[in-house]
């Protein structure tokens, strides 16, 4: 029972726990803390269950719930997992349970606040497990309701604007996506929302037909379909020129949800264009992938510069502010993964989607880190602190800790995929990879930079007696770090775990 | 046939006819509104039942083919009597419908309820006509019923002049039509057009006035302007009946009579085409793209909510026009699942308006401020149905709405989806504008809205729907397709 419907229960069970809290009485707020701390805790224990019985020699769908949800549709309710999504799934279930503990400090709307996180991580686990178009698409939505009012109701003070903002972006995503997902079912034959059975070759055939008088061949007709998919996910990765809403989003959102967003919605747009995109439109992806490359590169530099920015601009010009250097950066890190993507390599695409997994962990703690500081002091101002490495010693480790491994420093988890995504582009893009290595040269500034202006030089007397970091805020924080250090020193258990399933992947762009 | 297989048929507004004449003598005796209102839903329950004794009947035609019996015709008066009787129970305690004069609300509503029914029945031009004058002429005075209020006068006098001219519009063209074919009935029109050449510029002529008169049942432009107006001024019950009840009438008597005289099916089952000469389905594409287009955009800058809702309103229309452009089974039956959604939907935050309405005799957005603070139960299904407009899921109206652009994919008219797309996250911005000042807002001051246990689980059962049909809605989707056969087609 418990094996066989493991992917069900773990999707399920924060939804449970969603009507438990909202019907507990909003009094008490204890009550309701550990009940979203136990209906995270659990999804996290069967993650745990699904990690330990993975495996990873097989490349296809794992842990298979399949059943008839709209005959009339040939919509199935169909859930599964292969290496592509366990590294996520397992990242979101962590990531959740930790945003649990750090929300622990808000007060106002306790309930609703938390009944709105437990439907998104459900949401969240829907979209990793699902293989059938029209599931992932109402999962897909699911996550966006909680997200607006989790940004709109508990954010900061431009929190009205961040929260429509994100909304109208994603919205405008999926119902592109909506269309594809039509056009997929129209042109199936049989028809089918499967994406297994989409991604069969000889499944999908396109007709030439005329759109406001312009005709456009079968060929030209899915390109289309690629792109108006490519920007649905796009906008959630997000690529440049689609990438304004998220540092508006990022700043505004509480501590734990910039965790989520950066953590976990960021992936999604990836991981849709990995599981969606690549093997249903493979010659469309491939046509595309010369495009994929540069927009990761712009990603790269024109995020870090951003990041940059934020520590040379004066607060009035829109700088000086940690959390949207943060976010900028997060911009800058995605790039490695759309880079890494585009090249259809062993190492980059390994690096690709290693890098989400670590872009999930760094970010986080990143995100945690500035949530600490802004909890003590009401403000995120770069050069408003100064000094603070004697007060603070163990912050100080911390901070020094997610910004080398967000910066790639050997050792630590990043750099193991980064490295993987530059030797994959290497033999593909050299010129171009050349470029995008500026990108961590501009990382290291930035952070760097940050840092010193944070740590060193003077103390704030301000601050003398600031406090260090709290246990509860430690139990965040430490598991996220010792992930970072084991991964960067032992990559090889992430790494296995994805890659007989990306092999498979890739094997559908050998041919072409 | 004899009298009495024709009074089986017509039973149900016979019901609602006598209900009408019981229910307001005994009003004028009594002068108790529990009693006249438990009467008529009594009445109205009993219709709804009949109407479901008649499902096991054969479809066929009765009153000497003036009317016709199928299973499209009891869909869409289930739909009627379900509107009528949530639209009755939540102006029992609206402030706008003086208490003495509630029986002759009553009256006026199961009036054109009745007029309803027949209308979306009628298989004669003759019987169109009259029906669609009797459910116009009482909503004029609907529309009016607030008559110490400047708006509703206005709403009425603006309502008669609009309606005269499109019934007047729409006399002509059937006139004219029985003057090129010599038939009333549809049937016997079809065949006629069939059978012989008819200059294309009458027909044109014919169906431009034809559309006249329905399109401004269902609000379409350019014939739409009457209906923020008249929305605005009606009572607010009303107004949810209004935007509700004859526009999905509207389309039920467009599908029953273009389909039935302007097009052939072709030998795919399923499947029709215009008349040779006669492209009017290209014609209703643009008119579809234009009414959503400027129904959402007018919506965009509305500060009070009924005027919000009544432009809303013209946008759905316009999304269930795209339906009837493909001309398939796709399409119709898209547009009967939207219709059934579109109730629960529109009814719903417009019963939400009205609750609001009654506590603070005004129907501004800014009223919605902070309402999720201190009235979450009503906060939280004014959400439901306004994310259930916008189109997401899993809320019933997605699943409308993929039916729709599903028929139009099916068709493969990529530029009107493009347009419906482009309206769907337009129309996001003004209903999410609600949910902003509900949950996102603060609350001024310190308040509690009382709304009666009856008005809320019929809100909580509105929004539940809403939740069904977007999670689990392959039976009603089974019913609708066995709803979409007209008697001719059997």
């Amino acid at each position: 029972m418990l094996y066989e419907h493991l992917l069900s229960f773990m999707i399920f069970t924060p939804v449970v726990g969603m009507l438990i809290v909202a019907l507990l009485p909003s009094s008490q707020k204890n009550w309701v803390r550990w009940s979203s701390l136990l209906f995270t805790f659990l999804p996290l224990c069967l993650s745990g269950i699904l990690f330990l019985n993975f495996d990873q020699a097989l490349a296809d769908m794992q842990f298979v719930e399949k059943t008839s949800w709209i005959p009339t549709f040939n919509i199935h309710y169909a859930v599964g997992v292969d290496g592509l999504s366990i590294t996520l799934i397992l990242l979101t279930t962590l990531l959740s349970f930790l945003c649990v503990i750090a929300s622990w400090g808000i007060e106002a709307g306790l309930k609703g606040y938390f009944s709105m996180f437990l439907l998104l991580e459900a949401g969240m686990l829907g979209i990793f497990c699902a293989f059938d178009f029209f599931l992932f698409y109402i999962f897909w939505e699911l996550m966006l309701l909680p997200m607006y009012f989790l940004i709109g109701i508990w954010g900061g003070p431009r929190k009205e604007y961040a929260a429509i903002k994100f909304f109208l972006y994603t919205l405008f995503g999926s119902v592109l996506m909506l269309v594809v997902m039509l056009a997929f079912y129209f042109y199936s034959d049989p028809h089918t929302f499967d994406l297994i059975e989409l991604s069969k070759a000889g499944i999908l055939k396109f007709n030439a037909l005329d759109i406001f008088g312009i005709s456009l061949s079968a060929e030209q007709f899915a390109k289309l379909l690629f792109i108006f998919l490519f920007i649905g996910f796009a906008i959630k990765v997000p690529i440049f020129p689609f990438h304004t809403w998220l540092p508006l989003a990022h700043v505004e959102a509480p501590t734990p949800i910039s965790v989520i967003l950066a953590g976990i919605l960021l992936k999604m747009g990836a991981y849709g264009l990995l599981r969606i995109s690549y093997p249903i439109l493979p010659h469309e992806t491939y046509w595309f992938s010369d495009a994929l490359a540069v927009l990761g590169l712009v990603n790269i530099i024109y995020g870090a510069l951003c990041a940059m920015a934020q520590i040379t601009l004066p607060e009035a010009k829109g700088g000086n502010d940690l959390k949207k250097l943060i976010a900028y950066s997060s911009i800058s890190h995605m790039g490695y993964v759309l880079l890494g993507m585009s090249v259809f390599t062993v190492e980059g695409i390994h690096g690709a989607v290693f890098q989400m997994f670590n872009h999930g962990t760094t970010t986080a703690m990143l995100f945690l880190l500035v949530g600490v500081i802004y909890d003590r002091v009401h403000h995120r101002k770069i050069d408003g602190f100064g000094g603070l490495g004697n007060v603070v010693p163990i912050y100080t480790a911390f901070v020094s800790l997610a910004f080398f491994a967000s910066l790639g420093l050997p050792g630590l988890s990043s750099f193991i995929s980064e490295i993987l995504v530059f030797l994959g582009s290497f033999k593909v893009y050299p010129s171009l990879t050349i470029v995008a290595t500026l990108g961590i040269i501009l990382n290291a500034a930035f952070f760097l930079w940050a840092l010193q202006k944070i740590f060193l030089g003077p103390l704030n007397p301000t601050y003398k007696s600031l406090k260090d970091i709290s246990a509860r805020e430690l139990l965040t924080l430490a598991p996220l770090a010792i992930l970072v250090i084991v991964l960067g020193v032992y990559p090889m258990p992430a790494l296995d775990l994805m890659k007989s399933s990306l092999d498979h992947l890739l094997t559908l762009f050998q041919a072409l | 046939m004899n009298i009495l297989m024709n009074l089986t048929l017509y039973s149900p507004e016979l019901i609602l006819i006598l209900t009408l004449g019981f229910s307001f003598t005994i009003h004028l005796i009594l002068k108790n509104r529990v009693i006249t209102l438990s009467l008529v839903v009594f009445g109205l329950l009993a219709a709804a039942l009949d109407i479901l004794v008649l499902y096991a009947y054969p479809g066929q035609l009765y009153f000497s083919s003036q009317l016709s019996h199928d299973v499209f015709g009891l869909f869409f008066k289930l739909l009627f009597l379900i509107s009528c009787l949530l639209t009755l129970i939540f102006s029992y305690d609206s402030h706008e419908i003086h208490p003495d004069r509630f029986g002759e609300f009553t009256l006026l509503l199961l009036a054109v309820t009745i007029g309803l029914s027949t209308l979306v029945a009628a298989s004669h031009l003759l019987t169109l006509y009259l029906s669609l004058e009797l459910v116009s002429i009482t909503s004029y005075v609907l529309a009016g019923y607030r008559r110490e209020h400047l708006l509703s006068n206005e709403a009425a006098f603006k309502y008669l002049l609009y309606g005269a001219f499109a019934s007047g519009t729409l006399l002509y063209g059937l006139s004219l039509l029985y003057g090129t074919t010599g038939n009333l009935s549809f049937y016997s029109i079809h065949a006629s057009l069939n059978s012989a050449y008819i200059d294309p510029f009458n027909l044109y002529a014919i169906l431009f006035m034809i559309f006249v008169g329905f399109a401004f049942k269902m609000s379409a432009v350019p014939f739409h302007m009457w209906a923020p107006d008249v929305y605005q001024g009606s009572p607010t019950p009303v107004a949810a009946f209004f935007t509700v009840a004859p526009k999905i009438a509207g389309f039920a008597i467009f599908i029953r009579f273009f389909y039935l005289i302007f097009s052939n099916e072709t030998v795919v089952p399923g499947q029709w085409e215009p008349l040779p000469y006669l492209n009017w389905a290209s014609v209703l594409a643009l008119l579809s793209a234009a009414t959503m287009t400027l129904g959402n955009l007018s919506a965009l800058f509305q500060k009070n909510a009924k005027r919000m809702l009544a432009y809303s309103s013209i946008a759905h229309a316009g999304y269930m026009m795209m339906g009837l452009v493909v001309l398939n089974q796709t399409g119709l039956s898209a547009i009967l699942f939207y219709a059934l959604v579109y109730v629960c939907m529109n009814l719903g935050a417009f019963f939400v308006v009205s609750v609001l309405s009654n506590h603070f005799q005004s129907e501004e957005i800014s009223l919605f401020k902070g309402l999720g603070w201190h009235s979450p139960f009503l906060a939280l299904c004014m959400t439901f149905f306004l994310f259930s407009l916008t189109g997401l899921p899993p809320l019933g109206g997605f699943i409308g709405k993929v039916y729709l652009f599903w028929a139009l994919v099916s068709k493969e008219l990529y530029w009107l989806l493009w347009v419906g797309i482009l309206n769907t996250v337009i129309s996001l911005y003004y209903y999410a504008y609600i949910v902003k000042e509900m949950f996102l807002e603060r609350p001024s001051s310190k308040m509690s809205l009382q709304v009666p246990y009856v008005q809320q689980a019929i809100l909580g059962m509105l929004a539940f729907a809403l939740i069904v049909f977007g999670l689990y809605w392959e039976p009603f989707y089974i019913w609708i397709q066995s709803s979409l056969t007209f008697t001719i087609f059997q």
